[in-house]
């Protein structure tokens, strides 16, 4: 009888425990952090009503060496200085050469690039030359 | 009855404690590959930290909170809170766990982790296999005053980049063709059009500024500053 009990009584409180373990450190729980060289891209995205781009840097240099995009993929050393919409992206050029579901994931995940404050400039986040130089933005930093 | 008792709460222990031991090392495995259409799983987060102080953000002499580099979404400016793809993505700090640390930019040493095969970024698009094409050239530039001269090494720099990155657009491939400033590199040309965005803030002189002035060069620019009235000899080293 107590055996009964104790099993009844160990799935759920493993289910109860699982479910903790994973709100606590499971996937979508927590927001991205904005880390150096991330790249705030805000050329078309206002006028679209979408949230501008935040590029992160960082994650990508971990997977490609510098020239990969900005030599092999066209990509210029300037914010805001390459002309890229949603058609070129679905057309394989700038970042459509590998989120397209093969090399990346693919476009139709709107929200993990469109991810910035709305109104952003575009901009790269926290650069030396933006800090001395850049504006003072009270909107969005 | 007691002890019927005694077994849930000993049961329930074990259980809770295996489940947040097995969650909470598969969670702190950074993604090897980014993964089509599912986020990496997300770590424990950092304990809370203070907000970052706005004062001598840009002092190097002062060292930046810890806070200051990886801000909470809701006061980095950057990323939108409210978007649902927010909190999806991966947190730096957990791809950047295993590979060695510095005090700027980043706060990785990203020459480091590619020398130690901590990373191994690829080279070419479509060839997975692919070697870079590496020149071991330094060149010496030589600065005004006591300031130790600049040290480029070719080596760590094509490791990452291709030539025509560089050449000829940001830099003339010719000893004494290229007039470079520290407020140039500061606005973001020259260097700066990575050293200060991407690649490491120019924040730590002796970087770049390597090789010391020898004995001679000191003693003649003591020289010349001699026409402040001052000997030679007080404004030698």
């Amino acid at each position: 009888m107590w055996r009964k009990n104790l099993i009844v009584g160990l799935t759920g409180l493993a289910a109860v425990a699982v479910a903790a373990a994973l709100l606590t450190f499971g996937p979508g729980r927590r927001a991205a952090l904005a880390e150096y060289a991330d790249v705030i891209i805000n050329n078309y995205s206002d006028a679209a009503g979408m949230r501008p781009v935040v590029f992160p840097h960082w994650f990508h240099r971990i997977r490609f060496r510098c020239k990969v995009c900005h030599g092999d993929l066209g990509f210029e050393f300037k914010a805001g200085g390459n002309d890229i919409n949603m058609l070129k992206i679905f057309d394989g050029e700038f970042c459509g050469a590998c989120h397209n579901g093969q090399i990346a994931w693919g476009v139709e995940n709107c929200i993990l690039c469109h991810a910035g404050v709305p109104g952003s400039r575009t901009r790269v986040h926290n650069s030396t030359a933006d800090r001395l130089v850049a504006p003072p933005d009270a909107a969005a930093p | 009855m007691r002890k019927t008792t005694l077994t849930f709460v000993a049961a329930a222990l074990a259980v809770a404690v295996a489940a947040a031991v097995s969650a909470g090392p598969e969670a702190q495995t950074p993604a090897a590959e980014p993964d089509q259409a599912t986020p990496a799983t997300e770590p424990e987060a950092p304990s809370a930290k203070k907000a970052p102080s706005a004062a001598n953000s840009f002092n190097r002499l002062l060292k930046k909170p810890a806070a200051a580099s990886n801000a909470p979404p809701a006061e980095d400016g950057v990323h939108d809170p409210a978007n649902p793809g927010t909190e999806l993505l991966q947190w730096p700090s957990e791809a950047f766990q295993d590979l060695p640390k510095t005090a700027d930019g980043n706060r990785v040493d990203w020459v480091k982790a590619l020398a130690e095969g901590l990373i191994a970024p690829r080279v070419d698009l479509a060839d997975p296999e692919a070697e870079p094409f590496t020149m071991d050239l330094v060149i010496v530039r030589e600065v005004k005053g006591s300031m130790p001269n600049v040290v480029y090494p070719h080596q760590q720099h094509t490791e990452w980049l291709d030539c025509t990155n560089c050449h000829d657009d940001i830099f003339v491939p010719q000893k004494g063709a290229n007039q470079i400033s520290m407020a140039a590199i500061l606005l973001g040309q020259k260097c700066g059009v990575c050293h200060g965005k991407v690649a490491f803030p120019v924040s730590d002189c002796r970087r770049c500024h390597a090789q010391p002035k020898t004995e001679e060069q000191l003693r003649a620019l003591a020289e010349e500053s001699a026409w402040r009235g001052q000997p030679a000899s007080q404004t030698a080293p």
